[in-house]
């Protein structure tokens, strides 16, 4: 496929959102167990979520980028039956919404209680509302990875491994960025999220390997036999039909060199994985805010590189009927 | 798009009128919105084309409103360089007068100073009748370059020829021969037959170096060396001679393999038929007065007398001690060494291979004999209950006939399908109107330079069809009367002329220089013409007083194409909608099998800009040139315009023969010959712009010997004799040619240095030799021979840059068998040169498994100069796109320094196919780009801009929904 | 429902682009349209079509096929690019089985080209809403055409009548090995393809002999003549 920007930073900076969110989230949630310290609303919480929907907003404006006729985008909204595609839209303007609550009741210090449980744990309405929200993470989560997964034909993308990864590096880039957030906003923190980033890191890792190996693996199932019906063990396309491209020499080839493909996926497996390791584990040893800020900077390179590799890699059956120039 | 089908708009206007994409003709109707071309689709009521349409066809609306449309006349800015493009717009009245005084001192001087060529224009009658007043014996349409050898080598074989003049018979074949490429004539037709066949479980066969178009769907394809056809038809003819699959009954009554030749060497008669008596005028026609060797009384007899039989083998000696074989003996003399075995080293095609091609031939027109209660009368008066038929079809055209070997490999074809039994049969050959013509047909051009004088019209066509050499358009000393050479010594039977030695001859001032060439619809400039880049430096060439050598060049053509850039005066053309036009029955008619067809072209747009037809160019120019058919006795104009000339004018006064055969007659009530009627033209509206003449079944067959037939054609002027035309298995014609090289009869002989050519290529058998070219080249150095096809969606060169169309075929490779490739050490896609001993070109390669080792080959006709046609620059066209033309001569040298055409000895074809190349790597710093390249073309002034983006809608969008 | 379809047959298809530029021309200036092209004279020209001819070389020299493959919508019984499409601009219809887009609804997502295998969908780069076949909706069931001209464009040029409207239970597709293109996936293309069909003739050796081979006759030379000289005239042995 041809990887194309606005799709690869709504991917992105979503993920970072959503992984952002739930770091918050698993730090409240944390400390309402007392398991962490608590932490200001204001300057924590909201900003916190603040951040994580620049992240979303941003990667919603880019997103109508890949649109012909963005104005048109509110009617993407109707055919959530069917279509991830409609669920996303639906939910991610959800999941953003109930981030702007979020936000706003840590902002406003508004906690009535909502419920309390027997053990007298009292449930305020912003861990309502963050409950809410991380279920909603999770769907948006499981929405934008199943637009790709649910495609069959594209069967580098058609495996449970593509919303596994989905989640693992959407979260580990917010958990990255968390570690960051939190060095400068509230330190004691930092180790928590910076282990859970390293953790989560190398788990996304182990994902990502895991797809790289089974698409390796992967024998095509449609072939140029049986994309023309005709069975016969050497069949050359001499012509597509058109010599100057079309929609279909455009929207599904890479046009990219094998080599460059191979440079971009060990791009990613360092920039993404290894080097944020490393630079969060010196960042948190030294007590470093700018090697964290790199750690997150690196990674998030490393993840736009990860999803340029994720759309170049998948082979679409279409291209077996677009071979040749002639 | 709405849900519910949105009704089509209320604005629609349907006219319908003919094609003119190609050369097909197919009925169209044009639909209209907001006069504009909304859709145009195939006439279901046409009967060429049944409703269907080609790619070409479909993409009319991208010719009418293409940016390289010329919409100004324009004349070369003075001071500027030919080819520069740098013009300015003049007016109608400029041109005329221009042209009136120029070609009027010409005319009342040295009439054949004015030269006129056209390329497929369609048109024929009227610019040889405009050539013919002038007085001017340079005339020609594009035929010599095209196909002449399959005009000439069937029709001086069998009486007709194939496209317009008649085709296979699929509807009732069983086995359907194809040989080499032949996509780009009567194509939808063939198409619709072909498919037709195939799904009724017909049998194709496809012979060609290259497995592209209708070979695609051959059930066998048979790869064959370019240029060997000769010797694989040779070969078959060998082996249905010795098997006896021959249809004897009708080479003895159908043909002249009974006839007795006379083969007394010291006779001045020698390889002549013996006759039994001189007939007492000379007409062109056969007189029945040849001898069989009766094998019921062991006697010569007079041929076709009743009870008789004649030997088709054996040899005699007549009374008078003369030695006699019959014609058949010496075709199998003839064709005794020409083994399959001997085939297959020329051809490449297995022995095998050869023989069963033959037997399924043989054993096919045998054993499924079609038999049609349709009863006819022979010529000589025979009754018939019956029409036969043996189904094997043939279908050849320019693959055949582009090789200067052409002409004999083409009659070795009517040949064979002569020996299967299949000339005007059901499931065979079918002839088309006017087609049966005598052997040779009747026109014909003068003989001497006297017919040229000043202020008259030529006395004799400008083109005709030799039968001796006494027929030859020559000096005195046997040098040519024509510019082309045509009709000379050089090329005695050049019965299209030889258009693509033109430029050339006029630019060396041999056998003469001319004033003004005159030049419609034909890229002389470019892809229609042999050796490209030296031809473009001849038309800016100058003698050494600073005057260019071709002092006055008039290009009139609808588009900015690389030859107008070279114009002193530029005609723009209309399109094929904006025009009136006649597929004529005095020209090429679009006839069926079942009898005479033309038709016409009514406008269905207005014309553009200031495009004025070339038609009406040349009645206004005939009328101020007072040439006596346009004007009335006192001088004054005759005919108001084109569609006023087409009903009025008779070829005669009085002879109620005109351009249209249809509607005429006072009411319109006759056909053929009739008053002229001046509702003609409404008529062809009404009746789907054709004229369509079904014979009887009895006059649909066996036409070359149908009383019935011949008596019908005689009465209605379609040919002047009702006599046979019996088949030329042995050609007179071609002896009497060889007997005057050899110095003997009464005709005119050839001079010195072409008596041995003449004598050698005037074979009256056919046989086969290299191609000139072929026999000139170091075929270790080169050892591949190039060719072209035709693409399917762009079967020639006109509109070519249509914008639909060029998507498809935007530049074109150089396709080479792959292990060819691999042993030049070329991979696909490669950069690489091809280089004949003439030129070299470089171009991209493309691997392919569908085309002989031995053969290279592009498309036809796709490359572009840049900035030519109103392209950008940089189109791939002009950057990748290339032309082969550069790599052929338009000459070769002969004996000494003697300079001849890069044609077919006995017909001046344009041996297009005979190049020799040899291919190798470009060196890696070389720019990826073709080679040669020309300085940028400049728009003309009055063309459009060419538009960025097209989002092309018909009408007011906003209305129509 | 019933469900429309077209019969290519690849015995008979020459590769001509009738079908290619007759539906371009058709569609451009109808409801489906306008059908863009860019660069339309300049360098690598590119537009939108809905139909496309392509051509495969199938196996090795000598024995090559030259096969012309015409490619259009497929208008699949299962059509995946439907379900996919976020505003239901993509929908197939109930009562014939065609795969429309409605272009006042499509926001030009590209996504119902992604869930196509066949690459039959094409953004319009000027109107930028996906583009494809329509089956010519608009021909079909127009009443003011003649009955016989109800067919789409394709169909109606195509010289070897290799494009035949139907529905997919047809006597073509039984009779002649209609085949569906990539059927593992399950798509049910409604398009069938006809496979290329060989004729061939087999002579025997003794087919090449009959009683009334011409050569009996011809082959009979004529007698010499009783006065020609022979050995008779000079040996008395």
């Amino acid at each position: 496929m041809h990887p194309a920007f606005s799709v690869i930073f709504l991917t992105t900076l979503i993920g970072v959102g959503q992984g952002l969110f739930l770091a918050l989230f698993t730090a409240q949630s944390y400390a309402l167990f007392d398991l962490l310290p608590k932490q200001d609303g204001q300057s924590f919480y909201a900003t916190g979520t603040l951040i994580a929907l620049l992240f979303l907003a941003a990667g919603l404006f880019a997103s109508f980028f890949h649109l012909g006729h963005p104005e048109r985008a509110w009617r993407s909204a109707t055919k959530w039956r069917t279509s991830w595609l409609s669920r996303e839209v639906i939910v991610l303007p959800a999941f953003m919404g109930t981030l702007l609550l979020y936000g706003l009741a840590h902002l406003s210090g508004w906690k009535p209680v909502l419920v309390t449980l027997p053990s007298g744990l009292a449930i305020d309405v912003t861990v309502g509302l963050g409950v809410v929200a991380w279920l909603l993470a999770f769907t948006l989560f499981v929405c934008t990875a199943m637009i790709y997964a649910c495609l069959r034909f594209l069967r580098e993308w058609h495996t449970p491994l593509t919303v596994i990864n989905y989640i693992l590096l959407g979260g580990a880039s917010g958990f990255t960025l968390a570690a960051f957030f939190a060095a400068c906003a509230a330190p004691a923190l930092t180790g928590f999220f910076g282990g859970w980033a390293v953790i989560i890191t190398s788990l996304g890792l182990i994902g990502r390997v895991a797809s790289l190996l089974r698409n390796a693996r992967l024998k095509p199932k449609s072939t140029l036999q049986t994309a023309i019906g005709i069975k016969h063990p050497r069949i050359v396309q001499k012509s597509q039909g058109f010599m100057g491209g079309s929609f279909n020499t455009r929207e599904f080839f890479h046009g990219k060199t094998p080599a460059l493909l191979r440079s971009v996926k060990w791009l990613f497996l360092i920039g993404a994985f290894a080097l944020p390791v490393v630079l969060l584990a010196i960042g948190m040893a030294t007590a470093s805010t700018m090697l964290l800020l790199l750690a997150f900077a690196v990674q998030y390179v490393g993840l736009m590189a990860e999803r340029w590799f994720f759309f170049a890699q998948a082979n679409h059956p279409q291209n077996l009927y677009y071979q040749s120039i002639a | 798009m709405p849900t519910a089908i949105a009704p089509q708009p209320a604005v629609e206007e349907i006219k319908k009128t003919t094609c003119y994409m190609c050369a097909c003709r197919c009925g169209i109707r044009v639909h209209l919105r907001d006069g504009q071309v909304r859709y145009i689709d195939g006439n279901p009521d046409h009967p060429l084309n049944q409703g269907v349409i080609c790619a070409k066809g479909s993409s009319g609306i991208m010719k009418q409103y293409s940016p390289a449309r010329l919409l100004k006349p324009l004349k070369r800015k003075p001071g500027s360089e030919r080819g520069a493009s740098e013009f300015e717009e003049i007016s109608w009245e400029e041109v005329y007068a221009t042209l009136a005084d120029r070609l009027g001192k010409i005319r009342a001087t040295d009439p054949k100073k004015f030269a006129l060529f056209t390329g497929r224009d369609q048109m024929q009658a009227l610019t040889g009748l405009f050539a013919r007043q002038f007085g001017t014996p340079n005339y020609a349409a594009h035929g010599g370059f095209c196909s002449v050898n399959m005009a000439a080598g069937m029709i001086y074989t069998i009486g007709g020829s194939f496209w317009e003049f008649g085709g296979p018979d699929l509807e009732r074949a069983k086995l359907f021969v194809m040989i080499g490429t032949a996509e780009d004539h009567h194509s939808n037709p063939l198409k619709i037959a072909i498919s037709k066949f195939k799904r009724e479980g017909g049998r194709f066969v496809s012979i060609n170096p290259v497995r592209t178009g209708y070979s695609a769907i051959a059930d066998e394809w048979v790869p064959i060396r370019p240029g060997t056809d000769g010797a694989l038809l040779l070969a078959i003819i060998h082996e249905l001679i010795a098997k006896g699959l021959y249809d004897r009954e009708f080479l003895v009554r159908y043909t002249n393999a009974g006839q007795l030749v006379n083969l007394d060497a010291e006779h001045d008669e020698f390889g002549m038929f013996v006759r039994t008596e001189v007939p007492e005028e000379e007409a062109c026609y056969d007189p029945q007065n040849k001898l069989w060797w009766d094998r019921n009384s062991n006697k010569p007899v007079i041929t076709h007398s009743d009870g008789t039989d004649p030997f088709l083998r054996g040899e005699f000696k007549l009374s008078d001690g003369t030695p006699v074989k019959p014609a058949f003996q010496l075709l199998k003399e003839r064709v005794e060494d020409y083994t399959p075995e001997w085939a297959a080293q020329i051809t490449g095609i297995d022995a095998d291979v050869i023989r069963r091609l033959a037997h399924e031939m043989g054993v096919t027109a045998r054993d499924q004999k079609i038999e049609l209660p349709i009863a006819w009368t022979d010529s000589w008066g025979k009754e018939h209950d019956t029409v036969t038929g043996n189904p094997v079809a043939f279908h050849a055209m320019r693959g055949l006939a582009a090789h200067s070997n052409g002409f004999h490999t083409i009659r070795a074809l009517a040949i064979l399908m002569s020996l299967l039994g299949t000339i005007d049969r059901p499931g065979g050959f079918r002839h088309k109107a006017p087609f049966p013509r005598p052997i040779p047909p009747c026109a014909r051009t003068p003989t001497s330079p006297l017919a040229v004088r000043p202020n008259t019209p030529l006395d004799g066509m400008a083109l005709g069809w030799p039968s001796d050499p006494d027929d030859l358009f020559i000096h005195e000393d046997g040098t040519p009367v024509r510019i082309d050479k045509a009709f000379s010594w050089e090329y005695p039977l050049s019965v299209h002329g030889l258009m693509h030695n033109v430029i050339t001859n006029a630019w060396r001032g041999d056998p003469y220089p001319i004033d003004t060439l005159m030049i419609f619809m034909s890229n002389m400039a470019w892809n229609s013409t042999m050796n490209t880049v030296e031809v473009r430096k001849m038309l800016n060439d100058r003698d050494e007083k600073g005057e260019y050598k071709i002092p006055f060049l008039v290009v009139c053509d609808a588009f900015h194409s690389e030859t107008t850039a070279f114009a002193d005066l530029v005609l723009p053309d209309t399109t094929y909608l904006e025009r009136h036009d006649v597929m004529s029955m005095l020209d090429r008619p679009i006839s069926e099998f079942d009898g005479p067809v033309d038709s016409v072209r009514i406008p269905v747009l207005p014309v553009s800009g200031e495009c004025k037809p070339f038609q009406e160019v040349l009645i206004e120019l005939g009328t101020r040139l007072k040439l006596p058919v346009f004007v009335a006795k006192d001088g004054s104009r005759k005919y108001r315009d084109y569609p006023d000339f087409i009903v009025n004018y008779e070829t005669e006064p009085g002879s109620g023969i005109g351009f249209l055969a249809g509607w005429r007659g006072k009411g319109g009530e006759k056909f053929m010959r009739g008053e002229p009627n001046p509702k003609q033209w409404e008529m062809y509206a009404q009746n789907n712009c054709v004229y369509h003449h079904k014979l009887p079944r009895s006059y649909q067959y066996m036409r070359n010997w149908n009383q019935g037939y011949l008596e019908w054609s005689q009465r209605n002027r379609i040919t002047r004799y009702a006599e046979p035309i019996l088949i030329h298995l042995y050609s007179e014609v071609l002896q009497k040619f060889r007997l005057a090289a050899q110095g003997k009869g009464i005709t005119r002989k050839p001079p010195e240095h072409l008596k041995k050519r003449v004598e050698a290529y005037f074979d009256p058998l056919p046989f086969f030799y290299e191609p000139l070219e072929t026999q000139l080249s170091d075929k270790h150095k080169y050892p591949l021979a190039a060719i072209t096809q035709r693409p399917m969606a762009m079967y020639h060169s006109w509109d070519s840059q249509n914008a639909w169309l060029r998507q498809i075929h935007t530049h074109n490779y150089l396709y080479v068998n792959s292990r060819t490739a691999r042993l030049a050490g070329i991979e696909d896609g490669d950069w690489i040169w091809v280089e004949s001993q003439w030129g070299k070109v470089r171009c991209m390669a493309s691997f392919s498994e569908a085309v002989e080792p031995g053969t290279v080959w592009t498309w036809n006709a796709i490359g572009k100069a840049a900035g030519a046609w109103n392209l950008t620059p940089d189109a791939n066209e002009a950057r990748q796109g290339f032309l082969l033309n550069h790599l052929i001569s338009e000459e070769l040298p002969s004996a000494g320094d003697v300079r001849i055409s890069n044609s077919d000895p006995v017909t001046g074809q344009a041996a297009w196919y005979d190049v020799r190349v040899r291919i190798y790597k470009a060196e890696a710093g070389e720019p990826q780009e073709t080679s040669p390249q020309f300085d940028v073309l400049k728009p003309a002034p009055g063309m459009v801009k060419r538009p960025g983006w097209l989002a092309y809608f018909a009408g007011n969008k906003a209305k129509s929904k | 429902m019933t469900q429309l379809a077209l019969v290519i047959d690849l015995n008979v298809c020459v590769g001509c682009h009738a079908c290619v530029t007759s539906c371009k021309e058709w569609n451009t200036s109808g409801p489906a349209g306008t059908m863009a092209d860019e660069r339309p004279y300049g360098a690598d020209p590119t537009g939108t079509f809905f139909n496309r001819v392509q051509t495969f070389e199938v196996g090795e020299f000598p024995n090559t096929e030259t096969v012309h493959f015409p490619k259009s919508c497929l208008h699949c019984e299962d059509p995946p690019c439907v379900p996919v499409c976020p505003t239901g601009a993509s929908y197939k219809r109930k009562e014939d089985g065609i795969v429309l887009v409605d272009y006042d609804k499509c926001i030009g997502c590209k996504y119902c080209s992604w869930a196509c295998p066949y690459g039959a969908r094409e953004l319009d780069e000027k109107q930028q809403v996906m583009k494809k076949c329509t089956l010519c909706v608009d021909r079909i069931y127009d009443q003011a055409l003649p009955e016989t001209e109800r067919k789409p464009a394709c169909v109606m040029a195509c010289p070897t009548s290799a494009r035949d409207p139907g529905s997919v239970v047809s006597k073509a597709i039984r009779e002649n090995g209609g085949y569906l293109l990539m059927p593992e996936w399950g798509t049910q293309p409604a398009n069938h393809y006809l496979p290329r069909r060989k004729t061939r003739l087999k002579i025997h050796d003794d087919e090449l002999e009959r009683a009334d081979n011409p050569l009996k006759i011809d082959s009979q030379l004529p007698k010499p003549g009783m006065a020609e000289p022979s050995l008779d005239d000079v040996t008395s042995w």
